[in-house]
C-alpha cells in the first residue's frame, strides 16, 4: 500500500529525515513512533502529497505521492496533527462541503456524511459551530473527514493526542475497527496504544528508521528484556548481594518499605530466575511477599532505541 | 469543475459566515449612499454638463471607499488559511492547486459583485421620484458597472497575489492596499508633474483607472482598457498560482 525509498527531506540544511525506506502492507495497521522532532510528521507530511521530499520515493497503492499526487491522494485519507478546521463553518456543512471535495458522487454525499457521523459519535454536535466544539470532538471531526470517501489508505497523525483517556479508549477502538477494511499508518507517543492497536511497529529517531518489526518481535530483541521484582524481609542479609551472585542477574537495585526491601532485576532475556529466587529465600530464610515477572514494554524498546543513557 | 464550484461556494458562504463581509457591506453602502445623496443635492443646486449617474461613479468620496474594500475582501483568502493550517487538510484533498485559485478568486469577485447590486436600486429610486432617468442612456449604466467589474477583476487578483505571499491578514492587507492605491491614482500624476513629457502623460494616463473610469460612464465602450484590465488579471492569476505553488518547497 505503501512503498517508501530512499526518502530524505531537508529543511534549511537540516535533514528532518534520511534515506527511510519502509513498506506498508495492504490491510496492516503500522505504528510510526519517535519522540517529538524524530521525523514522524514531515513523513506523513510527503506521504499526503502536502510537500515534496528533497529526495528518494514514495508511492501510495503504486501512484508516485508526488508526481502522480492527484490520484495518490484520492485514495488515502488524512488527519493532521491538530486538526486544523474551519471554525465557522457547522460539522453537517463541512463534512459535505469536505465529500464534494473528495469527489464522493452527489446521489452518495448524504448517506457517507451519516456513515461517518454515526461511526465518529458525531451525530448529537452535527448543527454545532466547529469553533465552539472541544478538543475530542474537532478530533473525530477531523477522523471523519479521513473516511469520508472511503479511502484504502489512512494516515492519522497524533490521532489520541490531547484527548482524555475514555476519549482515547473510544479513538482506539474505533481505529481498531477501521483496521479491518482499511491499511493505517499512525503516529503517537503513547505506547500501550501502539501495543495495543498495532500490527507493526516503525521507531524512527532523528531522521532515520531505528528499527521496523511486530510489536512482539521488539520486544524479543531487547537486550534488557525482562526484569524481576521481589519484595523481601532478609533479615541481617543484605539482599542485593546474593541475588547478583544468581546467574543471569544483570543488576539489582534496592528500594525499602520500612522493614521490607524491594529489589528490582535486571534479568538477560529468555531467563526465568524466579525459581533460584525462591530457593534462595527458602535457604536464607526471608520472608517473601511478593516475586513478579516484569514484561518488557515497549516502553523499554522505545527508550533504549532513542536514549540509551536511560536504559 | 465540480470542485471548483464546491470551493467557490465554500468562499462565498465563509464571506457571509464572517462579520467582515457585514461590516463591509454596511459601510460601503453608507459612503456610497452619502455619496449619491451629496451629488445629488449638488446639482440640484447649480447647472452642470454631467449626468448624476456619471457625476455617483466619479467622485472622491467614491474613489475613496472603492480603494479601500479590495484589501478587506482579499486579505484573508489565502492568509487565513495558512495561519489556521487549514490548508493542510484543503491541500491534501485530491483538488488542483488552480482550482483553489480560481475558486479563492471568483469567489471574492463574487462577494464584491454583491456589494455592488443595492447601488442599482439608488437609479431605481432617483428614476421614480423625479420621473427623470439618471443617465442619458442605458448604455451609461452598462459602460459604468462593466468598469466597475473590470477594475474589480484587477484589484482582486492583486489582493489575491499579496494574500498567498503571507500567513500575517494585515501584512497582506497593507501592501494590496498601498498597490491599489498608486494604481489608481497613477493617472492622477500627470496632473501634478507638469514638466514630464507627452509621451510620458499618455502612458500614464493610459494606466489611469480615473480616466478610464469617465470614459466608461458616458457610456464609451473602449476595448483598450477591457484587453487591459483581463490581460492584467489573467497575468495576476498566473503570478498567484506560481507562488501558491511554490509553498512547497519554501516549507
Amino acid at each position: 500500500m505503501i512503498k517508501v525509498e530512499n526518502l530524505t527531506k531537508r529543511y534549511a540544511g537540516q535533514s528532518a529525515i534520511k534515506d527511510l525506506n519502509f513498506e506498508v502492507g495492504q490491510g496492516e495497521i503500522m505504528g510510526f513512533l519517535g519522540p517529538n522532532g524524530a521525523g514522524k510528521t514531515t513523513t506523513m507530511r510527503i506521504l499526503a502529497g502536502f510537500m515534496p521530499p528533497t529526495s528518494g520515493r514514495a508511492t501510495i497503492a503504486g501512484f508516485d505521492v508526488f508526481s502522480q499526487s492527484l490520484q495518490a491522494r484520492a485514495r488515502l485519507g488524512y488527519m493532521p496533527e491538530n486538526v486544523p478546521l474551519y471554525n465557522d463553518m457547522r460539522v453537517n456543512e463541512y463534512l459535505v462541503y469536505r465529500a464534494a471535495l473528495k469527489s464522493v458522487p452527489s446521489r452518495r454525499v448524504a448517506e457517507r456524511v451519516g456513515d461517518v457521523k454515526e461511526l465518529c459519535g458525531l451525530k448529537e454536535v452535527e448543527k454545532q459551530l466547529i469553533g465552539t466544539l472541544s478538543k475530542g470532538y474537532r478530533q473525530r471531526v477531523g477522523l471523519a473527514d479521513a473516511l469520508l470517501h472511503e479511502p484504502d489508505l489512512l494516515i492519522l497523525d497524533e490521532p489520541t493526542i490531547g484527548l482524555d483517556p475514555n476519549q482515547i479508549r473510544q479513538v482506539r477502538e474505533l481505529i481498531k475497527n477501521l483496521g479491518k477494511q482499511h491499511t493505517i499508518l499512525l503516529s503517537t507517543h503513547i505506547l500501550p496504544e501502539v501495543e495495543m492497536t498495532c500490527s507493526r511497529v516503525i521507531i524512527i529517531h532523528k531522521g532515520r528508521i531505528e528499527a521496523c518489526d511486530t510489536p512482539d518481535n521488539l520486544l524479543g530483541k531487547i537486550r534488557q528484556a525482562g526484569g524481576v521484582v521481589v519484595e523481601a524481609k532478609t533479615a541481617s542479609d543484605n539482599g542485593a548481594e546474593e541475588l547478583k551472585k544468581i546467574p543471569g542477574v544483570r543488576n539489582v537495585m534496592t528500594a525499602v518499605d520500612g522493614e521490607w526491601k524491594i529489589f528490582s532485576l535486571r534479568v538477560e532475556s529468555g531467563l526465568d530466575v524466579r525459581e533460584q529466587i525462591f530457593r534462595l529465600a527458602t535457604d536464607r530464610h526471608w520472608a517473601v511477599r511478593e516475586l513478579t515477572q516484569r514484561r518488557a514494554t515497549l516502553e523499554d524498546v522505545f527508550v533504549e532505541l532513542t536514549h540509551p543513557d536511560l536504559v | 469543475m465540480h470542485k471548483f464550484y464546491t470551493l467557490l461556494v465554500r468562499e462565498v458562504r465563509s464571506y457571509f459566515h464572517s462579520p467582515i463581509a457585514y461590516v463591509v457591506l454596511i459601510f460601503f453602502l453608507l459612503v456610497a449612499g452619502v455619496d449619491f445623496y451629496f451629488q445629488v443635492s449638488f446639482m440640484n443646486q447649480r447647472q452642470v454638463q454631467y449626468t448624476v449617474q456619471e457625476a455617483f461613479f466619479n467622485s472622491v468620496f467614491f474613489w475613496f471607499a472603492f480603494v479601500l474594500i479590495f484589501p478587506l475582501i482579499t486579505m484573508r483568502l489565502f492568509a487565513e488559511e495558512f495561519k489556521l493550517g487549514t490548508i493542510e487538510p484543503l491541500m491534501t484533498a485530491p483538488v488542483r492547486d488552480w482550482q483553489v485559485v480560481l475558486g479563492k478568486f471568483f469567489g471574492a469577485l463574487v462577494f464584491y459583485l454583491v456589494l455592488w447590486i443595492p447601488t442599482l436600486l439608488y437609479f431605481a429610486i432617483f428614476l421614480r421620484i423625479t420621473h427623470e432617468p439618471a443617465a442619458h442612456s442605458v448604455g451609461a449604466y452598462l459602460g459604468s458597472y462593466l468598469m466597475l467589474l473590470l477594475l474589480g477583476m484587477f484589484y482582486l487578483s492583486i489582493g489575491c497575489l499579496t494574500s498567498v505571499l503571507t500567513k500575517n491578514q494585515i501584512i497582506a492587507a497593507v501592501i494590496s492596499f498601498c498597490t491599489i492605491t498608486l494604481l489608481f491614482f497613477l493617472g492622477l500624476v500627470q496632473y501634478i508633474l507638469l514638466d514630464v513629457s507627452s509621451a510620458t502623460r499618455d502612458l500614464l494616463g493610459y494606466f489611469s483607472a480615473i480616466e478610464h473610469m469617465v470614459t466608461f460612464s458616458r457610456g464609451v465602450i473602449d476595448t483598450r482598457p477591457i484587453v487591459f484590465y483581463v490581460s492584467m488579471t489573467i497575468v495576476l492569476l498566473i503570478l498567484t498560482h506560481q507562488a501558491f505553488q511554490s509553498r512547497k518547497w519554501r516549507l
